[in-house]
């Protein structure tokens, strides 16, 4: 192979057709309000590991719903289950036994 | 003796109105361009929020206006202002001397061929709202054969000045909503998409159509404007959109695409607008005598506006647009339009 | 794919292309990619169909490579503009066609800002005063080299000797019309068809009897832009564009790519030979790529041009196989010789792509 000094650059678009729906299926139905999210960032702001680290479940289920799940469990690496983003969440959603069924149904064991 | 009142146009707007005005006691006389009264209601399947039967809807505005002399396939061929009531000519031959005017022309569906990147009446996949809720009335469209990924637009003709339209036609986010839990309701294992710019859900209940189709349906919502449809070599759809909130580009393989054509002023306006002297706003629906609290009133004395005529509206909103507009009807009636002598005067004061 | 849609929008985007008497001005770089399309241009036109297409020594490049590159400002360029019009004007000519699709669409803004600033056309009537002493008519009508052929594509189907078809299965050729950015996606009112679906070579192919392939990266830039490929560091990105447009085409088998910028055949055609030599997939049958053509080739093979004097040569993807499709009879021996029988020495030949 003849090396050109420049090469195919990968793609960053989400393909959506990768998306994994037995696996998100799974998470569902531990979890059935992660269907509810509204992506309205409520958590993120008020997240204790945010404001130092990446931090977001916003960001983690929007991953997951991208075919992104490395993303997702990189998300909630620093999550400190303390709980100030259930406290904020307008849809009422049980946000720290979210953050632990995600990572439960995503990580490779 | 009893005044006529003649409404133009047999949709929603014009029956309710003509219902309550014969109902106090005015001699109302309805046309209807169309062959059929009822407007785009006999159209549609099941109305948002919470999916009432049209036709029971229609059935009921129609009962109401039972006694009303209603002409269909007929329209205006000429009018002329008299001192205060208008001579008008229909193209069924008949002269009716009104006292009053109601306009309800309605509204037109954006014609969604004119959005070429979506590639309607190009890709066979590709349908509107329109056509959609025709499939749920009568359960046949060649495009729907057990689809398994279905996509919906929002905003199809709607703020997006290349197809002419700045402004939001209000009824298509609760549409697409209620159109996505339909059809999945239809095929429960396809997975379905609704990419939009904003929700806008404002009314009683949508919020929890919104949540409905979240949950219980798993409709996936994605924020960001479909930009390019192209067909695959095996006829379905690429679609691609950016997932705004993810900040990256997206792209997805669809077997149905529906577009969610919005709310154009009708094409009765230039002609209605020539014939009774009506001014037309730059978003080309009728002008009002005051947005806020006169909005069934024209500028011109003895012309009123109900529905859609004047802006995109919902279905309630039209219902009590028209009753609103025969209240204002009656007491041009009663206190502007029987006093000859001081006619002028009261109109410049009252009107 | 329901084709009536399409002739509806196809109606709707028609262009006046007058029928003769054109200035002519070429492209910079199209005669060192593509030796025989320009000059086949001008045989077709003036010799075979009798029209009077005029272009002058005088005349220079348009300023685009420059322009799109930052290094002159568009003052200068609309200056250099100025001075082609004023050659065509000195000529006796107000019908201007242009070579390149970079020029077209550079030659339509150009003409677009002047309409709706006035004030700057009475200053480069200043500049070009002052910097030679020429003064400048617009044309009145501005068309792509392109849209003459498509506005020929009868007269010329009339005379051609073959059709776009495959002689051993009697199947039209598969063909992959490709638009260069310039041509209607900043004014789509200027091109044939529009911007959405371009008629301009859809019009020929279906004259001269081919097929078109509709594919979804369709309408996707090949990568030619000056930004992205002029610095080696970008030219991954270049590379990624055309790679994106063969991977949508494969599954449709095209047959051939018919094109009309100076830059996009030369990508279509350089980057498989890239990908073939440092990924290994080619995206033609058996190891072969897919020839990517200008249309003034496509329209010599049809009249019965021989493909060396075409310059088909000069293709990195080869020809042959298409040659052999269409049944047109040419000489192997003779593919590297001069116009004299001189020996111009052969390519090497690649380890992955045939």
């Amino acid at each position: 192979m003849v090396d050109f000094g420049f090469g195919l650059v990968p793609s960053s678009r989400i393909n959506l057709d990768l998306f994994d729906k037995e696996k998100y299926e799974e998470l569902a139905a531990m979890e059935p309000d992660v269907r509810i999210c509204m992506a309205c960032g409520s958590c993120t702001a008020v997240c204790t590991a945010g404001k130092f680290v990446p931090t977001s479940l916003r960001e983690a289920i929007e991953a997951i719903k991208n075919a992104n799940s490395e993303k997702a469990l990189q998300m909630l690496e620093s999550c400190q289950l303390c709980g100030k983003c259930s406290m904020v969440c307008p849809r009422g959603i049980n946000t720290r036994h979210l953050i632990l069924s995600i990572t439960k149904v995503y990580s490779k064991k | 003796m009893k005044n006529n009142i003649l409404i133009i146009g047999g949709g929603p707007a014009g029956l309710e109105a003509s219902a309550q005005l014969q109902r106090m006691g005015y001699n109302v006389i309805l046309i209807e361009r169309s062959a059929k009264l009822g407007g785009h209601l006999a159209k549609w399947d099941r109305l948002f929020p919470d999916r009432v039967p049209a036709d029971e809807v229609l059935g009921g505005l129609l009962r109401a206006a039972e006694g009303v002399k209603c002409f269909t396939d007929t329209d205006i061929r000429a009018i002329n202002r008299l001192e205060k009531s208008y001579n008008v000519r229909l193209t069924n031959g008949i002269t009716v001397l009104s006292d009053a005017v109601l306009v309800a022309s309605g509204f037109d569906l954006f014609n969604a061929v004119r959005k070429e990147e979506y590639g309607y009446g190009i890709y066979n996949q590709v349908m509107t709202n329109a056509d959609l809720e025709a499939y749920f009335k009568t359960g046949n469209d060649k495009r729907i054969e057990n689809p398994k990924k279905i996509g919906f637009v929002h905003c199809v003709g709607s703020r997006d000045e290349k197809s002419g339209c700045r402004s939001c036609s209000k009824v298509c986010c609760a549409t697409a909503v209620k159109q996505a839990i339909e059809i999945k309701q239809a095929f429960p294992q396809a997975e379905v998409f609704c990419f939009y710019m904003d929700l806008r859900l404002f009314g009683r209940h949508y919020e929890d159509l919104y949540l409905e189709a979240q949950k219980e349906y798993g409709v996936r919502f994605i924020r960001g404007r479909v930009a390019e449809v192209s067909e695959n070599y095996d006829g379905t759809l690429l679609v691609k959109a950016e997932d705004t909130v993810a900040s990256k580009p997206l792209k997805v393989t669809l077997d149905l695409l529906v577009l969610m054509s919005g709310m154009r002023p009708s094409a009765s306006v230039k002609e209605l607008g020539e014939h009774l002297g009506m001014m037309v706003e730059e978003d080309g629906y009728f002008s009002v005598r005051s947005g806020i609290s006169a909005g069934q009133r024209s500028p011109q004395p003895g012309i009123f506006l109900a529905g859609a005529a004047t802006g995109p509206k919902t279905l309630p909103e039209t219902l009590a647009d028209a009753r609103a507009a025969a209240m204002e009807i009656e007491r041009y009636l009663t206190e502007i339009f029987p006093d000859a002598r001081n006619y002028k005067q009261l109109v410049k004061e009252r009107w | 794919m329901i084709y009536e849609g399409k002739q509806k929008i196809w109606s709707e985007y028609q262009k006046e292309i007058p029928d003769d008497h054109y200035f002519y001005v070429r492209s910079c770089i199209r005669q060192s990619f593509f030796p025989a399309s320009e000059a086949t241009f001008l045989d077709i036109t003036r010799n075979v169909l009798g029209k009077d297409i005029f272009e002058t020594e005088h005349h220079t490049t348009c300023g685009g490579i420059a322009y799109h590159s930052d290094t002159i400002p568009q003052e200068t360029v609309m200056t250099i503009i100025a001075r082609q019009f004023a050659l065509m004007a000195k000529h006796g000519y107000e019908n201007y066609v242009c070579s390149c699709i970079t020029s077209f669409g550079l030659y339509c803004e150009t003409m677009e800002t002047w309409r709706e600033y006035p004030e700057l056309e009475a200053k480069i009537r200043e500049n070009l005063w002052k910097s030679c002493k020429l003064e400048f008519a617009k044309p009145k009508f501005l068309v792509h080299a392109s849209d003459l052929i498509y506005k020929y594509r009868n007269l010329i189907a009339a005379q051609a000797v073959r059709k776009l078809v495959n002689v051993h299965t009697g199947e039209p050729l598969k063909v992959v019309e490709h638009i260069g950015c310039h041509y209607s996606k900043m004014f789509p009112s200027k091109g044939v068809g529009g911007a959405e679906y371009p008629y301009v070579l859809v019009g020929m192919i279906e004259a001269w009897g081919g097929e078109i392939v509709d594919y979804p990266e369709r309408r996707h830039c090949c990568g030619f832009g000056f930004r992205q490929y002029f610095i080696k560091g970008n030219r991954g990105y270049s590379l990624s564009n055309t790679h994106k447009k063969f991977e949508s085409m494969e599954p449709f088998k095209p047959d051939l790519i018919i094109t009309n910028c100076p830059g996009c055949p030369y990508f279509l055609d350089r980057w498989q030979y890239v990908i073939a030599e440092s990924t290994g997939k080619t995206y033609g049958q058996d190891g072969h790529g897919i020839p990517a053509l200008t249309y003034e080739e496509v329209a010599g093979l049809v009249m019965g041009y021989d493909p060396w004097d075409l310059g088909l040569q000069t293709h990195q993807v080869g020809v042959e196989p298409l040659l052999d499709k269409m049944g047109v009879e040419y000489d192997p021996a003779k593919k590297y010789l001069g116009k004299d029988g001189k020996d111009l020495g052969s390519p090497q030949p690649c380890a992955c792509l045939k």
